[in-house]
């Protein structure tokens, strides 16, 4: 554990230094691969706080940009509104340390409000199967987004513009990695194998006394937790929301960089996450070269096929991912060749009922 | 006297609704009894029946017309009801077809494996359809031809029955006293009924379970298909995301009513349908999609088994 958080330390330094020194200078220069870089990180923090609840503790959530969408607008509101106020007291707008404290502050608005949602949402549905929290969460991201179309003072249909420009690749990528860090250190804890247990086999974590609901709701708290961070941290760099970019597809999106990453598999989850932005990235720009017949430029364009079809694809012949293992049961079932010592025999299948 | 007309008005609109929701929670209900999991992409089976009735109707104008005319300006009613009956017969088979395909490429080869990543390809599946179908047809609404042409139902005083409403509830009660005659009355439909109740031990008793689910994403795709042609003579604006809505709205109506239960999903659509037209009528328009959520919460809240449901025990 303890390398763990070296880890983690040295990498916030670096992202800290970087910001205080070359950061600006760099999105002036390179403003695109600014922007991409900016995505891949919060793409990284959707992607490990839904990996908690999708892949770990084996929910199945889809209302993930319902989530953001919360924190988004909580915290672009609370800048909006009470920002003034702190930083007068602080000494400013030109005092950095109190630009980032302000940003701080928002952003744990944005994601406790998310939090809250998720615990609304959680506690109905978590009682039951899987299946439910699918759909519940489903109409959730769709409520809320009504909601803001018709709240005024967010902007309803004209969307929220104007908002303070505080995020940097030190807030993304530092989120980010306390994200991944917090998921890691939870599922690796002696605790946090409860949500290991949860996903595996259901019904005999309960046997065992292990409150399978808590253990639901925490994790889906804290997936919204960081939902809603990376919800705020989106709307302080682009500056401007719409209800229509947390739709349900944005939701799908957390999704496909969850499977195929392999759910349960952080360092899979993070790769992926890279890897499906740069590739939307590449696939918009393939489109428009002239290696693209004309009539087929909308395949290209529209990254939901490739999505669709790498979903299906990858449950059909890899559902454990690309860098996933296999779920514990798998291993369970399929004897390992070869492993030297004892061989592990398989029980016997149980009947199927 | 006013206030009563009004509200058996509202109750008519909400029955010719929630007869839509009622065969499209069919499907759901269905393929959830016999294989325990929602097939996410059930309302874009919908979508692909409003297409392709959007494609045949002006086929078979032509044929009614002697090849004339594709506008389907009918003038019998004999041929009206044909024709709007062909057409709708044409589609429940291109979406019997096309349900049984997905479940033989996407959902059969993931028996064996746990819920969640059936689940996860019925997503992909949905998002593949409504995807294609926006790429190739555009994802502008177009407009359906329509079929019957639309008055008032003569004879029923203060209250306003459209033909197509009429349409929509008398083709519900035919559709479904044939599915209760297949599910009640034939082989197939014990079949099914057995295997939603112990898929190994109706195995051992000579069912070909294959077979059976095969028959039930037909069933279900059909009448699916059955509701976007009904629902496209009422609104006859059709796109590519036209399933969304409905889709969500009819699982709620598949839950009300006990999942797994086949006459709790007519049931529940009925009701859906109803509530939905009260709220819009009596509260506010706005909550028109948000009222199936509510309803979601407070089943999952307080009878999650539904109205007619049976409490299920988790077997190990």
């Amino acid at each position: 554990m303890n390398r763990s958080r070296l880890i983690l330390a040295i990498v916030l330094l670096a992202l800290l230094l970087f910001s205080m020194f070359g950061e600006r200078a760099f999105a002036q220069n390179f403003s695109y691969y600014y922007a991409v870089l900016m995505q891949i990180g919060i793409n990284i923090i959707l992607g490990a706080s839904l990996n908690l609840v999708n892949g770990y503790t084996g929910q199945f959530s889809l209302g993930h940009a319902g989530f953001m969408a919360v924190g988004a607008y909580a915290s672009a509101s609370w800048s909006d509104h009470l920002d003034p106020i702190f930083l007068n007291a602080l000494g400013g707008s030109a005092n950095p340390v109190a630009v980032n404290i302000v940003f701080l502050v928002s952003m744990l608005f944005g994601g406790l409000l998310a939090a809250v949602a998720g615990l609304i949402v959680g506690i109905p549905s978590l009682r039951l199967r899987g299946d439910y929290l699918a759909i519940m969460t489903l109409g959730f991201g769709e409520i809320i987004r009504t909601a803001i179309l018709n709240i005024d003072f967010l902007g309803a249909s004209r969307g929220y513009s104007g908002i303070a420009p505080y995020s940097n690749l030190f807030w993304t990528y530092g989120v980010a990695a306390v994200c991944i860090y917090a998921v890691l250190a939870l599922v690796n804890s002696t605790y946090g194998r409860g949500f290991l247990t949860v996903r595996d086999d259901e019904v005999a974590a309960e046997a065992m006394g292990i409150n399978t609901t808590k253990y639901k709701v925490i994790a889906f708290v804290i997936g919204a937790f960081f939902a809603g961070v990376a919800g705020s941290l989106f709307a302080h760099y682009v500056g401007f929301l719409t209800p229509e970019g947390f739709n349900f597809f944005k939701s799908v999106e957390v999704v496909v960089i969850v499977v195929l990453g392999g759910m349960g598999s952080t360092a899979g989850v993070v790769l992926t996450a890279a890897m499906l932005t740069l590739l939307s990235e590449a696939q918009r720009a393939l489109a428009h070269t002239s290696f693209v017949p004309p009539q087929y430029r909308g395949l290209l364009e529209n990254r939901l096929i490739l999505y669709s079809l790498l979903l299906i694809i990858f449950m059909l012949t890899r559902p454990q991912g690309l860098f996933g293992d296999l779920s514990a049961v798998h291993k369970r079932l399929i004897p390992k060749k070869g492993t030297g010592g004892a061989p592990v025999t398989p029980p016997p299948m149980p009947p199927a009922t | 006297m006013e206030q009563v007309t009004l509200f058996l008005q509202q109750l008519l609109n909400g029955l010719s609704l929630g007869s839509i929701y009622a065969l499209i929670a069919l499907g759901y209900t269905m393929v959830y009894g016999v294989l325990r999991f929602i097939n996410f992409a059930h309302g874009d089976v919908y979508m692909l029946g409003a297409f392709t009735g959007y494609f045949v109707a002006p086929q078979v104008a032509k044929v009614f017309s002697h090849g004339r005319d594709e506008s389907f300006t009918m003038q019998n009613t004999f041929s009206i009801l044909a024709g709007a009956g062909i057409v709708m017969l044409v589609s429940m088979i291109v979406c019997a077809a096309v349900g049984v395909t997905i479940e033989r490429i996407a959902y059969r080869p993931l028996r064996e494996r746990p819920r969640l990543n059936v689940l996860i390809t019925a997503i992909g599946v949905s998002l593949f359809l409504q995807n294609m179908t926006q790429y190739f047809l555009g994802a502008e609404p177009k407009a359906f031809p329509q079929l019957i042409p639309v008055q008032a139902v003569p004879g029923l005083g203060d209250l306003t029955l459209l033909t197509t409403q009429a349409a929509i509830i008398g083709s519900t009660v035919v559709l479904l006293a044939v599915l209760w005659f297949i599910v009640m009355k034939t082989k197939l439909g014990m079949a099914m009924r057995a295997l939603s109740v112990n898929p190994t031990a109706c195995s051992m008793m000579g069912v070909n379970n294959d077979v059976v689910i095969s028959f039930t994403f037909a069933l279900g795709s059909a009448l699916a298909a059955a509701a976007a042609v009904l629902v496209s003579l009422d609104s006859p604006s059709i796109s590519p995301l036209m399933g969304n809505l409905p889709g969500i709205k009819a699982f709620v109506a598949a839950v009300l009513g006990g999942i797994g239960n086949i006459p709790g999903a007519a049931l529940g659509g009925l009701m859906i349908g109803v509530l939905e037209t009260l709220v819009v009528g009596y509260l506010r328009p706005e909550l028109r999609d948000a009222i199936a959520y509510a309803i979601l919460i407070v089943i999952l809240l307080f009878k999650p088994t539904g109205l007619l449901g049976k409490v299920e025990r988790e077997k190990v």
